[in-house]
């Protein structure tokens, strides 16, 4: 992205330091006053969300700083993408795909909702398949979506089980060897893990990008 | 604690009073005759008796049956009462509850009740619920969490009742939504009466049989009552940012009415400790600033009113707490029993050792997939760290035996115990 204007730095650092009403009063006024362009106003986000991502993987921003960021940046986006004029453009070049869901019988969500926004602002393409998701749905979809990683998700006991059992069926429809397979939640540990038989568990979002990033070759 | 009746024998009594005073010399900070151990059995019950989730939560007598086996195999110094949540199928019904699913109504026969995370109070309505809270609970909280409440929104409002407008103001509780409301709520209450019943029924017989139940009432920090039960995570994390003013306004408050209704239940039971689960404290969830902003004031406030009222608040401090230990130790010393889940113990005791007794935490991973091996070596880790370097330690699992622990799992725990903290 070439330099950025006065305005334009003022409007990532708001975004950036969760000023959201100047920062939303100022995107609003960039694209229907200025009429500056919309992609250049998401381009924006983007930078002021690396930096977001940056605090939080540095211990100075937490889930509150995350799930206001990730308002924010809906609602721009809600107000950018009508303007946006159909061009013909280079999809974003994304630096892998990973598919995260919640393992049968749990239905918590808040864990998974933050490595999915996490991951996403990190550059991965996220495909989110919910709660309460049964071990043919995850093959199903891996066989669709055709992720490099699968995030498991699940915050209850009886998530380990469940865990097993969809690496199990992974393994079994022969996908196990072309993607890897991280764990996560409130009581996962190694433990859990060799259980399990993931390649990896994590117990923060920022977990789950390093894992992802450094299975899929960029540096974590 | 429950009080003595006159069924309990001289020996019972004596096993009574001394298990209930080794956890007493722990909240006292003073050396226990030996280590007790501490015993949560919520859905594991359905393993050991072999039943379904779904049977458990519906029928008293079985799980009593079942609790009273466990807790007479498993000898624990004081246990949580079994006839509780996980027994609430007929009152969730009758209620017609909509914040938890369980089994039969959203999740299997053989699966735990879970909770639905969502916004049950608007961020527009904060300045309503601090004018008035009743006022709030009747006209919106209520119907929007069970069934059986709706239609209560129509009773009059009571403040306006006046004189002769007291009068008029009666026709409101004709309406046949508000009359639908109130026989709804009686046949719930009776449901909540008769599990109750059942509840004291088996608490008086295993004290009778020499075990002190661990407490009789439960609390919640005023951050995590907001947070989980009215704005949802989602919700109350942007308003930190968004509606700073109003949520400090609603802490200051509803820890005001929350403290005082612990206190009336906690006398009533005549058992002084409160269990409070702690949801939202965790390292991870908001930074050093935020918990001592907006967490820990008003919960620290209640601490300290609840250990006026004579009383001993056990939380739950839920999921990692290291970086909020020297936060929290911030309380009169040999008044609390601080529960860890994650919070590595060993950390715990040297923070705290000299402040509160300590209550957990065998590892939920190690005890539903570890061997009896394991759990031996994990108790034998707590007791050469924390119990014998002076740590006024209640063993006990993390939070409660986990669902699907092997029995043999939760011998090795209690034999371990004796083994080897005397």
């Amino acid at each position: 992205m070439n330099e950025l204007s006065d305005l334009e730095k003022q409007l990532v650092d708001w975004l950036a330091d969760m000023n959201e009403d100047e920062a939303l009063a100022l995107a609003k006024r960039m694209l229907f006053d200025d009429k500056a362009d919309p992609l250049r106003v998401l381009e924006l986000c983007r930078l002021a969300m690396d930096i977001v991502g940056k605090r939080f993987e540095e211990g100075d921003y937490f889930l509150p700083e995350l799930v206001l960021a990730g308002e924010m940046l809906e609602t721009i986006g809600g107000l950018a993408k009508p303007l946006i004029l159909s061009r013909p453009g280079e999809a974003p070049r994304k630096l892998g795909k990973v598919l995260v869901g919640t393992v049968h019988g749990d239905l918590h969500d808040i864990g998974k909702n933050i490595v999915c926004f996490m991951l996403d602002i990190n550059g991965f393409e996220v495909k989110d398949i919910g709660i309460d998701v049964p071990v043919q749905k995850f093959i199903d979809e891996i066989t669709a979506f055709k992720p490099d990683v699968v995030g498991l998700s699940g915050f209850l006991t009886l998530a380990f089980d469940s865990m097993k059992e969809t690496i199990m069926a992974i393994e079994e429809a022969g996908l196990r060897d072309k993607l890897k397979i991280m764990i996560g939640g409130g009581q996962i540990d190694e433990t859990v893990r060799s259980y399990t038989g993931a390649d990896a568990f994590g117990t923060t979002a920022v977990d789950a990008v390093a894992l992802s990033k450094s299975w899929i070759g960029a540096a974590a | 604690m429950t009080a003595a009746s006159p069924t309990r024998t001289t020996d019972a009594k004596a096993a009574h009073d001394a298990r209930w005073r080794r956890v007493m010399d722990c909240v006292a900070l003073k050396q226990p005759d030996r280590m007790p151990v501490a015993m949560l059995a919520t859905f594991w019950l359905a393993k050991y008796g072999d039943i379904s989730h779904r049977q458990l939560m519906y029928d008293y007598d079985k799980t009593a049956e079942i609790a009273t086996r466990a807790i007479l195999e498993f000898q624990p110094d004081i246990y949580s009462p079994p006839i509780q949540g996980v027994t609430s199928g007929r009152v969730l019904e009758a209620a017609e509850f909509k914040q938890l699913q369980w089994p039969g109504h959203g999740v299997g026969d053989h699966q735990p009740f879970q909770y639905l995370d969502r916004e049950y109070m608007m961020a527009d309505e904060y300045d309503e619920f601090l004018f008035d809270p009743t006022g709030f609970y009747l006209q919106k909280y209520l119907p929007r969490v069970a069934g059986a409440f709706e239609g209560i929104q129509d009773m009059p409002v009571l403040p306006g009742l006046y004189y002769f407008r007291l009068l008029g103001g009666l026709r409101g509780f004709a309406k046949p939504g508000v009359r639908q409301a109130f026989e709804k709520i009686f046949k719930a209450a009776e449901e909540a009466e008769t599990m109750a019943a059942h509840h004291l029924a088996l608490t008086a017989k295993l004290a009778d049989l020499g075990f002190p139940t661990a407490y009789l009432s439960t609390g919640v920090s005023p951050y995590d009552y907001i947070a989980d039960y009215f704005r949802g995570a989602r919700g109350m994390m942007t308003d930190l940012y968004r509606n700073k003013d109003k949520l400090l306004q609603l802490l200051d408050k509803s820890r005001i009415f929350l403290t005082r209704a612990i206190i009336t239940t906690a006398k009533a039971t005549g058992n002084p400790i409160v269990f409070i689960p702690i949801h939202w404290a965790p390292d991870a969830f908001m930074s050093d600033k935020q918990f001592r902003e907006f967490w820990w004031p008003p919960f620290r406030q209640m601490l300290l009113d609840l250990i006026d009222a004579d009383l001993i608040p056990m939380p739950l401090w839920e999921a990692d707490c290291t970086k909020r230990l020297e936060i929290i130790k911030d309380v009169p010393p040999g008044k609390c029993i601080y529960w860890f889940e994650r919070t590595d113990m060993v950390k715990a005791f040297e923070v705290l050792g000299d402040v509160v007794a300590l209550r957990g935490n065998l590892s939920p991973s190690m005890m539903t997939t570890g061997t009896p091996a394991d759990v031996d070596a994990a108790v034998r880790h707590l007791v050469d760290n924390v119990f014998n370097k002076g740590g006024r330690l209640i063993l006990d699992c993390a939070f409660g035996i986990p669902d699907e622990t092997p029995v043999e799992n939760v011998r090795a725990m209690f034999d371990a115990a004796r083994k080897y903290g005397g």
